[in-house]
């Protein structure tokens, strides 16, 4: 199928300003798009990904630029061609779809007039026009009510829609060319196979062109033609998608394939009383009810993880045991002992005991303090640590999360990377010698391999300390990776729980099997197969 | 013009110390400091040399001042000469002495009360941040009352009733000049406070001076330097101009703002002398906003393109 070639990308160069010196974070770049084609771009962050493809629409982010190589876009040269030039291209025949829909709606216009701007200012159509052409779109993309859904604000729609929304919008002036950074990335499992299918639908009815980031290899198997596998500003292969599936041929691409394997080895059955339990807990901000009669134990030196998408639940189930929102009714037992409800009523030690991890490193540390504080202020407060022993103890501290002292005791979080960072968080949980960590969301702001890492940190640790994790997330590879017991949670309540080994086996609650059989598989077919078998369901 | 030329070539001279002073340091600092050099502006350099001199000029006027604050030591009115170098005031008092001790008298009211303001304002503000609800109600909406009075008309007031003297001024124009610090305090901590380090903090039961000494301030402190670089300048103009109506500073005590004022018959002369301690205001006004605007800059982590 040798069709005409859109997009060529020669020998492409960007360079990234640190500080005062420029490095070149793109290392020459060869692409080349054909005609309605799909290409998957995947990295782990920091490969380039990204800025490759803002480069496909000859533009280059603040503190960025292109130093090298030619862009042809339909025999237009983007690094030559005037800004106005290239300014009447994007929007119109070259569209940008990014990561976080809600950060790129403004949230102060209604969606369709925002999805009328484009079409608008290139003179591809009139406004009533447009705004017909968009309501047919949101229909297309399977939103729901479409006649409505342009007429409120990018607040009142949930997170996928307005990912649906925003390719629509993409879609306005009937590009050759969408790019896709990171569309479902933020979203979580079963609506990210919403967003996906609605998004392979529409770039194949209108045989439009799409370059698809992200960092999620069995995501971008399901919508590209071609997969480029990149490092940092490298590549490192490209391939059909079938093919690099089956036979990838670098080292690297095969790690990246490897990184699902992880697996920690299986607990036996808990023997001991459990070493907290929440009991018959419903929860409510104000007047709004988000737990209902949630009930679930934690044991010593085992893995609870509660899994539901975003709004089950799950994260206030553990503000519930930390105290933060104390409970409507129910309680929760620390070692056969109610826990006082609120924060203010527990003593330092109950404190102690229940440490948190949150989901972003980057707001849970304090930006202006020291590894050094950050660190050993619980082991000071909570132990009593003073001058000597406490600077021994941050320095082991610093070695149990595989950070060398010496180099990062005095540094500030800003001077750290991703994983780096959540390894403080973990630090910090252990200061108090705690018996348990509740782990927010750990690992989803995380490349697989960084996450690989923390998953193997923490269960080293669990093994050390024998210490009980509740492990909050929505992705079950995670969750298959380290459990020892699921909870499933769906709008407030507990759908199904029990050890993993029966969890992950048929039958499932329904919700479950929806969650289960939404995680995306390393399969070309598997979107499709799932859809044609939702579709024979429900009928 | 012989004055206008030698006022434009002071300041070109104090610009080209300020910028050898930075090559100086440049070269003979280390750490953190020594790159602190490097970012620095040439306006900025030169907002800190002129703040330099003014702390030095406030705090060693009765050796610098060739005459004593408040004595009478010539006739009324007296031309720059020899002896008087900026020649005498209304009464016969030496121009150049009390411009000298005026530094001490203006600039040092205007820190303590700026201090003061911030010392205030801030702690109230990001306790209130912290705290909210019907605490962080009561004390913003008493705020909003206090600043909904003009704030010179409401310190005039308040120094009629209370009495002019150095300790009312300095309270009445801290609590006029609290009320702004603490609404910009609070705006800065409430996005502060829904942070996660936040949250870990309280869970790990830390007590609200802690979370507010600690955990707070230092993410706040960018924009609150700011704040107080062009406070202080308010706090000056507000200072002068109390005095200036009578309610400021008052005589025999050597003061900018007062001295304008007595000595303003002079300009109809076509004399410039009484706008000498207007011009020492307005000097250090801009001293310290190049200053501000640098930690302005740092603050909002923009750097030039």
């Amino acid at each position: 199928m040798a069709r005409e070639v859109l997009l060529k990308i020669e020998g492409l160069r960007i360079e990234g300003r640190a500080g005062d010196a420029w490095t070149e974070i793109v290392k020459g770049i060869d692409l080349t798009l054909h005609k309605g084609e799909v290409l998957g771009l995947i990295g782990e962050s920091g490969a380039g990904k990204s800025t490759v493809g803002l480069a496909a629409m000859g533009f280059a982010r603040d503190g960025c630029r292109i130093t090298g190589g030619s862009i042809l876009f339909d025999g237009i040269d983007l690094r030559q061609a005037p800004e106005a030039e290239r300014r009447a291209l994007r929007g119109k025949r070259i569209a940008y779809v990014a990561q976080s829909a809600a950060a790129s709606f403004n949230p102060s216009h209604k969606l369709i007039d925002q999805y009328c701007e484009a079409p608008v200012i290139h003179g591809v159509m009139p406004r009533d026009e447009a705004a017909h052409d968009a309501i047919d779109l949101y229909r297309r993309m399977q939103l729901p009510d479409p006649e409505g859904i342009g007429f409120r604000y990018p607040h009142q729609v949930s997170g996928g829609q307005l990912q649906r929304a925003m390719t629509a919008m993409a879609m306005a002036c009937r590009p050759d060319l969408i790019i896709f950074d990171e569309p479902t990335t933020a979203l979580d499992v079963t609506t990210q196979i919403e967003v996906l299918a609605a998004i392979r639908d529409i770039v194949r009815q209108f045989d439009t062109a799409a370059i698809y980031i992200t960092h999620d290899l069995a995501v971008v198997a399901q919508a590209a033609d071609r997969i480029k596998v990149l490092l940092r500003g490298d590549e490192v292969e490209e391939a059909p998608t079938r093919q690099m599936l089956e036979a990838p041929r670098e080292d690297y691409t095969k790690s990246l394939w490897a990184v699902r394997s992880f697996a920690r080895p299986e607990q036996p059955a808990p023997q001991a009383a459990p070493i907290l339990s929440v009991q018959n807990v419903s929860a409510a901000y104000g007047k709004v009810p988000v737990l209902d009669d949630v009930s679930f134990d934690i044991h010593a030196g085992r893995t609870i993880a509660v899994v539901g998408e975003s709004g089950s639940g799950k994260s206030t189930a553990a503000r519930v045991i930390t105290g933060l929102l104390p409970p409507k009714s129910g309680g929760v037992l620390f070692e056969g002992k109610p826990l006082p409800l609120a924060l203010k009523g527990r003593t330092r030690d109950q404190l102690r005991q229940v440490q948190m991890i949150y989901q972003m490193a980057d707001t849970a540390l304090n930006p202006k303090l020291r590894l050094r504080e950050l660190i050993g202020r619980p082991a000071q407060m909570y132990l009593g640590l003073q001058g000597k022993a406490l600077e021994t103890r941050i320095r082991d501290l610093l070695d149990l999360i595989e950070l060398d002292p010496d180099t990062y005791i005095d540094r500030l979080p800003g001077e750290l990377s991703g994983g780096q960072k959540q390894r403080i968080g973990i630090a910090r949980a252990l200061a108090a010698e705690p018996k348990i960590i509740i782990c927010d969301e750990v690992t989803s702001a995380l490349d697989q391999i960084v996450q690989e890492g923390i998953l193997k940190l923490l269960t080293r640790l669990q093994d050390e300390f024998g210490l009980a994790y509740m492990f909050i997330t929505h992705d079950l590879a995670t969750v298959r990776a380290i459990a020892d017991d699921v909870v499933v949670m769906q709008r407030g309540r507990v759908v199904e729980q029990g050890p993993k080994a029966e969890m992950f086996a048929p039958p499932h609650a329904p919700y479950t099997e929806l969650l289960l059989s939404s995680v995306p598989e390393m399969d070309p077919d598997w979107l499709t197969r799932l859809l044609e078998s939702r579709a024979s369901a429900s009928v | 013009m012989g004055f206008a030329a030698s006022v434009i070539g002071g300041l070109a001279a104090l610009f080209a110390i300020a910028a050898g002073l930075r090559a100086v340091a440049r070269i003979s600092l280390k750490g953190q400091a020594r790159s602190l050099a490097h970012d620095i502006p040439l306006t900025a350099a030169f907002g800190l040399l002129v703040i330099a001199i003014y702390t030095f000029v406030a705090i060693a006027a009765p050796a610098l001042a060739p005459f004593p604050e408040r004595d009478i030591v010539g006739g009324q009115f007296q031309a720059w000469s020899a002896e008087h170098w900026l020649g005498t005031d209304r009464i016969g008092r030496d121009m150049l002495s009390r411009l000298i001790y005026g530094a001490r008298n203006t600039v040092g009211i205007a820190f303590l009360t700026t201090a003061l303001a911030f010392v205030v304002g801030t702690i109230l503000g990001l306790y209130a941040a912290l705290v909210g609800g019907w605490l962080d109600q009561a004390l913003s909406r008493f705020v909003d009352a206090l600043m909904a009075i003009p704030a010179l008309i409401f310190s005039l007031l308040l120094l009629t009733i209370f009495g002019t003297s150095v300790l009312t001024l300095i309270l009445v124009i801290a609590a006029v000049d609290a009320t702004r610090v603490f609404r910009l305090a609070r705006a800065v901590a409430q996005g502060i406070v829904v942070m996660d380090y936040i949250e870990a903090a309280k869970l790990r039961g830390e007590g609200s001076w802690f979370l507010i000494r600690r955990e707070i301030l230092p993410n706040a402190t960018a924009p609150l330097v700011a704040e107080f670089g062009l406070r202080f300048c308010f706090v000056f103009l507000a200072i002068s101009s109390l005095s200036f109506l009578g309610l400021g500073i008052q005589p025999p005590t050597a003061d900018w703002g007062s001295m304008v004022k007595d000595n303003a018959t002079l300009i109809t002369f076509g004399d410039v002398t009484p706008l000498l301690p207007a011009g020492c205001i307005a000097l250090l006004t801009v001293a310290v906003n190049f200053v501000v605007d640098w930690q302005l800059h740092r603050a909002s982590g923009l750097k030039e393109q």
